[in-house]
């Protein structure tokens, strides 16, 4: 019993410890985001609200826009939808390799946490979910979103210029972290990411006038089918 | 109180979209193809995030290439994700001392 109780600490632990990057990364990407809503007119209180109960920088950056110019809440959840409807296609991926232990209470509280970098660093890191695992990276990441929120928008001119440069390239940093050795290892993902990186590439200076989210899925998908085509994934490899 | 709507719808939607197929999404998925998909997916994901944003990440294309380039670099050997973008900032802060 005290053992297994360890066991489940140590997934906390180590869950947290993977968040520190997104935490850190979080809280400059945020620090912007609080900027920018009381810039648009809401409260302190509101634009930590917003990231508390969001916790996704697209679909709250768009949002204020639609609250800062008066939309319908009809608008709202249709921009909130089409934003972050890249969620639904992680959601499912991490739900194949979801732990026993995952039951109907554990999936609705961790399904809040799902954003692109704690989805990335669940399914890289990961070969099998747990929920003390996600509740630990979870917290540390919400952690840094919700403070750099309050910080940027109580006092926004605080850390120098130079600083939040420097920090907008820390999760790119964690991303390559995650990518590359992997690549090394495997040809079909070296392919899915050079293909990925090919076409958002060409999206970037063709398609101008598509939104982020939806360009990133089109792109996404489109490398993993290629890849999965060409590099299907042998069945005796662990499940 | 009308911004509180506009939060709750937010916070509403938002949070539909990540639990609906997280939690009543059990079965296994048997199709060889479908599950290839899912394996690449998220490296796919990763590399349409980071590229080429990384490049636009600090403002400045020398600074952000450098810190890149340090990124590449530990991540080819196998540091630790929290080193990697610690050394990818801290080194694209060090270059803009100097630009």
């Amino acid at each position: 019993m005290i053992k297994k109780k360890r066991k489940t600490q140590s997934d906390f632990f180590r869950g947290a410890y993977h968040g520190i990057p997104i935490g850190l990364g979080y809280l400059s990407v945020s620090f912007g985001f609080g900027i920018t809503a009381v810039g648009s007119g809401l409260s302190v209180f509101e634009a930590f609200m917003i990231s508390l109960t969001n916790l996704t920088s697209a679909g709250q950056a768009q949002g204020v826009s639609v609250i800062a110019a008066g939309g319908t809440l009809f608008e709202m959840a249709l921009v909130q939808f089409i934003i972050n409807i890249r969620y639904a296609l992680m959601s499912l991926s991490l739900s194949q390799k979801l732990d026993k232990r995952f039951t109907l209470i554990h999936r609705l509280i961790a399904s809040y946490g799902i954003t692109d970098e704690i989805f990335a660093v669940c399914s890289a890191k990961e070969k099998i979910l747990k929920p003390m695992y996600m509740y630990g990276i979870i917290a540390v990441s919400t952690f840094g979103w919700v403070t750099g929120t309050f910080l940027g928008a109580a006092a926004g001119e605080i850390l120098p210029g130079s600083v939040v440069a420097a920090l907008g390239i820390l999760l790119y940093g964690m991303f390559l972290a995650i990518i590359v050795p992997p690549a090394r290892k495997e040809s079909g993902i070296l392919f899915a990411v050079l293909f990925a990186a090919l076409l958002s590439i060409i999206c970037r200076i063709f398609l101008t006038n598509i939104s982020g989210g939806f360009t990133m899925i089109l792109c996404s998908v489109a490398a993993a089918v290629v890849t999965a085509v060409i590099f299907p994934k042998k069945e005796d490899t662990e499940e | 109180m009308m911004t509180a709507a506009y939060i709750a719808v937010m916070a509403v939607v938002t949070y539909m979209i990540r639990m609906i197929p997280f939690t009543f999404f059990t079965k296994k998925i048997r199709s060889q193809f479908v599950k290839s998909l899912l394996y690449y997916i998220p490296y796919a994901v990763l590399s349409t995030m980071t590229i080429p944003a990384i490049f636009y990440s600090t403002g400045n294309y020398i600074t952000a290439a450098v810190g890149t380039a340090a990124a590449m670099i530990l991540a080819y050997f196998d540091f630790p994700l929290i080193v990697v973008a610690l050394a990818a900032s801290s080194s694209a802060f060090v270059t803009g001392l100097f630009i």
